[in-house]
């Protein structure tokens, strides 16, 4: 098979010591990046694009070592979403609602390895995909046109019941308020303000970490000052370090699921890591949601949405490398770092430098094995962090939302603004409004809204157009079936607590 | 290597360090402030941003700065909070640069920076640039710029254009400028802005919309592999490259030119001679040969204006901006 040879000459460049090398500091870099949320992998990548210049590496090793970290961030981020409830990506929020939960109840280590292990399945599916489809689906991202992702956006947000918590009316109450926050700014397509009261600072809108760092984590301080009352409480322990042969075994067929969705999604640019977290998460709670916790700290919980989200950071290397479109903040950095290499993506990149495409591809293979050794054993590392006191662990909580979100824009308006939204977060848990809804309106509602109205723009405001593709009208029945599967659930007698 | 390379090499080393350490404790690194600083207004890794770091490197690399010239990111407001950052505060620095391009001159034309005008600073010069493109499918019947401001004379309506800035934006300038140009109506013009150009160009393959408006870096990936026709490039003169074989706009007989160019403001109130200097310093940078690799590194054209004519250039931009956003009714 051709693409079979190719990978093994990809081997043989990935595993050259300058590139195994540069490798293993990508992700290593990349794992300790995204465990700062704010900071994040996009500066990180965009500190080390002049020094790669500078030192004159070939184009495949310099992307060797930005991709690592690319996808090492996507490992960390989890660490201090599960163990502190700071997500520092959207589509890290999923992994927040059980990871948090399981930590809360003592089992922290297992919640991290748990991710770990998701994250490499859905990193290891995603790039065997990604070797053997890459140009069958450029071909398939292309065909989604603005009514296709309209459609997808629907689809996404009837997944909504699944992170309502119990509550449908308090959950579509929380999306409304993510809807609104989303609509702060220039309006998307003609560039006017709104809702900015002539404030330069609101122009460009609510910030995505501002919001959730406030939220989560800022709620989150604000609570457990509530209650340790006076610093009385005993830590938390975090449990054995290792999952269970059970739970791995009842988690195999979710990461699977996780990360088909995850790649999936991840191909289609603009949607990504979020969406497919989402989805992974709804699809688990309406399969397994019967016979399972979740929210209340399911392991198959984290697994569902860690496996998605890094299925999908492989999937959103195929628009980049094949069409040149970035499918996100990162990659959107990474094509500015190829442009400077030389290395001109489009269709015909994978034929023209094979070496680069195939390399590529094989190094992230192994970097994703170095991601597993290197994270399973740092958990138990990790969780000790649970074991610190609270005098100390508390205000390195507050420490690190400040140093996160002031590192966004250096703007001190926006500490204002999430210290804001941390008393919204704390009186939205006061009165068991969930926060996940929020996020899913906040990141979706732009990307709908544009969508919407780039399709009407197209069809010259005729509505017929949102149904008029195969692909359009598949969506629409998912999103259908995803909004009645748990009444016709319901009916047929088994329990739905 | 030689041993400028290996300096080079350190600097940016210790810089990234400095930065890394100053991301991390969360502050801009303000420990110098005797020494030069380019200000990116927007996030690191986007147009501005490489503008200030390959600019800072060469300056560093012929020693015309005094020490490091840092680079400090500070987006909002597409630009608008470095502009009134740099108008408020620091408007007799004499050691500050701001990043700037078409982007900036075409927010000010349209009041998107509040009361701010193009007077509020002083512009120095431009050292590179890109050029505007109409792109079609490899298979539109049209090919070059006459069939397809035929077809927009016929119907206006049939032709649905794509682009990667928001109404008003870049992108759709390009295209009313080119209807306005030739006696069509520029508020017929059916224009459906995407996030990028990528995504505008993405578009266009599906068979969604008919043109895409972009920059000529964006389509050369999807030219070489023969799936799109390149109609006319908006540069002065034909370019150099993959792109030779495209006329401009000027040789079909349309009198619109885009340039992307990538240059600087400088505060307003700074004296003459501060100015005079900083002209100097970006010929300098301009005429040396570690820029010529910066520019093919970041994949710009040849452009230079600096001084008077520069600030000819901007203000008779923001005059045409404004007379285009006003035609189409955006701005009263």
């Amino acid at each position: 098979m051709d693409a079979l040879t190719h990978l093994i000459s990809g081997f043989a460049i990935a595993l050259q010591p300058l590139n195994l090398g540069l490798a293993f500091v990508g992700v290593f870099v990349g794992t300790f990046v995204g465990m700062l949320p704010g900071i994040g992998p996009i500066n990180a990548i965009a500190i080390l694009i002049p020094v790669t210049f500078a030192a004159g590496l070939p184009p495949e090793s310099a992307l060797i070592l930005l991709t690592g970290i690319y996808y090492g961030s996507q490992y960390g981020n989890s660490i201090s979403t599960i163990l502190l409830n700071v997500p520092g990506t959207a589509s890290a929020v999923v992994t927040a609602i059980d990871g948090h939960a399981m930590t809360k109840a003592g089992r922290g280590g297992p919640a991290l390895a748990m991710s770990a292990i998701a994250s490499f399945f859905g990193g290891t599916v995603s790039i065997f995909a990604l070797v053997l489809f890459a140009p069958v689906l450029a071909g398939w991202a292309i065909r989604f046109g603005p009514a296709e992702y309209f459609a997808l956006m629907v689809f996404a947000f009837s997944a909504l019941s699944s992170f309502s918590g119990g509550s449908l009316m308090r959950g579509l109450a929380a999306t409304a308020f993510g809807l609104f926050l989303a609509t702060v700014g220039l309006d998307p397509n003609s560039a006017i303000p709104r809702f900015t009261f002539g404030s330069l600072q609101l122009l460009d809108g609510m910030d995505f970490v501002v919001v959730t760092i406030g939220l989560f984590a800022v709620s989150e301080v604000i609570q457990l000052l509530e209650d340790t009352e006076g610093g009385q409480a005993a830590a938390v322990g975090y449990g054995r370090v290792m999952i269970s042969a059970k739970e791995f075994a009842e988690t195999g067929w979710t990461m699977v699921r996780g990360s088909v969705i995850g790649f999936l999604v991840g191909v289609l640019p603009g949607a990504g890591g979020t969406i497919a977290s989402f989805l992974a998460y709804s699809t688990e709670e309406r399969i397994n949601g019967a016979n399972g916790t979740f929210g209340e700290g399911d392991i198959r919980g984290v697994a569902a949405p860690e496996a998605a989200n890094n299925a999908a950071a492989n999937g959103a290397m195929i628009p980049l490398l094949t069409l040149g479109v970035p499918g996100s903040g990162t990659t959107a950095v990474l094509l500015g770092a190829m442009l400077g290499l030389g290395v001109t993506p489009g269709p015909l990149l994978i034929t023209e430098q094979p070496d680069l495409f195939w390399g590529l591809a094989a190094s992230m293979y192994i970097g994703n094995i170095f991601l597993l050794m290197l994270n399973l054993p740092l958990v138990g590392f990790f969780v000790k962090a649970l074991t610190l006191p609270r005098w100390f662990l508390i205000p390195g909580v507050a420490a690190l939302a400040f140093v996160a979100v002031y590192a966004v824009n250096g703007s001190s308006f926006d500490l204002v603004m999430m210290t804001g939204f941390g008393v919204v977060g704390y009186l939205m848990r006061k009165f068991s409004f969930p926060l996940a809804p929020v996020i899913l309106g906040l990141v979706l509602g732009p990307l709908m809204e544009k969508s919407l109205r780039r399709a009407m723009a197209l069809s010259g405001g005729d509505w017929r157009i949102l149904f008029d593709s195969p692909i359009a009208i598949t969506l629409w029945v998912l999103a259908l079936a995803s909004l009645l599967a748990p009444a016709l659930i319901a009916r047929k007698g088994v329990p739905a607590e | 290597m030689n041993s400028r390379t290996a300096r080079g090499i350190r600097i940016v080393r210790r810089r990234a360090a400095l930065t890394a350490i100053a991301l991390v404790v969360g502050c801009s690194p303000q420990e110098n402030t005797r020494g030069w600083e380019c200000i990116a207004p927007a996030n690191a890794g986007g147009g501005w941003d490489l503008t200030c770091r390959s600019v800072a490197r060469v300056l560093q690399d012929l020693d015309l700065s005094p020490g490091l010239v840092r680079t400090t990111n500070l987006p909002g407001a597409g630009g608008g909070v470095a502009f009134a950052r740099t108008v408020a505060q620091r408007s007799d620095d004499p050691s500050l640069l701001v990043a700037a391009s078409p982007s900036t001159t075409l927010r000010l034309a349209q009041k998107q920076y509040g009361p701010l005008a193009v007077d509020d600073v002083r512009w120095v010069g431009a050292l590179g640039a890109e050029f505007g493109v109409l792109a079609v499918a490899a298979d539109s019947p049209w090919n070059d710029l006459g069939d397809l401001l035929a077809a927009l004379r016929s119907d206006p309506t049939s032709v649905v254009v794509s682009g990667g800035s928001a109404v008003a934006g870049q992108d759709h300038m390009k295209v009313l400028l080119l209807a306005h140009r030739s006696g069509i109506n520029p508020r017929s013009i059916r224009y459906v802005p995407f996030d990028g150009g990528g995504e505008a160009m993405t578009a266009l393959l599906g068979g969604f919309v008919h043109v895409f408006s972009g920059e000529g870096s964006e389509v050369e990936g999807q030219v070489a592999a023969g799936r799109l026709k390149v109609l006319t490039i908006l540069a002065p003169e034909r370019v150099s490259g993959p792109l030779r074989d495209v006329p401009t706009a000027l040789e079909s007989g349309v009198d619109v030119t885009w340039v992307t160019w990538r240059g600087f403001y400088v505060p307003g109130s700074i004296d003459d001679a501060t100015y005079d200097r900083w002209v100097d310093v970006l010929r300098q940078v301009g005429s040396s040969p570690e820029w010529e690799v910066a520019r093919r590194a970041n994949r710009l054209d040849p452009f230079f204006v600096v001084g008077a004519d520069f600030e000819a250039l901007v203000k008779q931009q923001v005059a045409d901006f404004e007379e285009m956003s006003r035609e189409i009714g955006l701005i009263r």
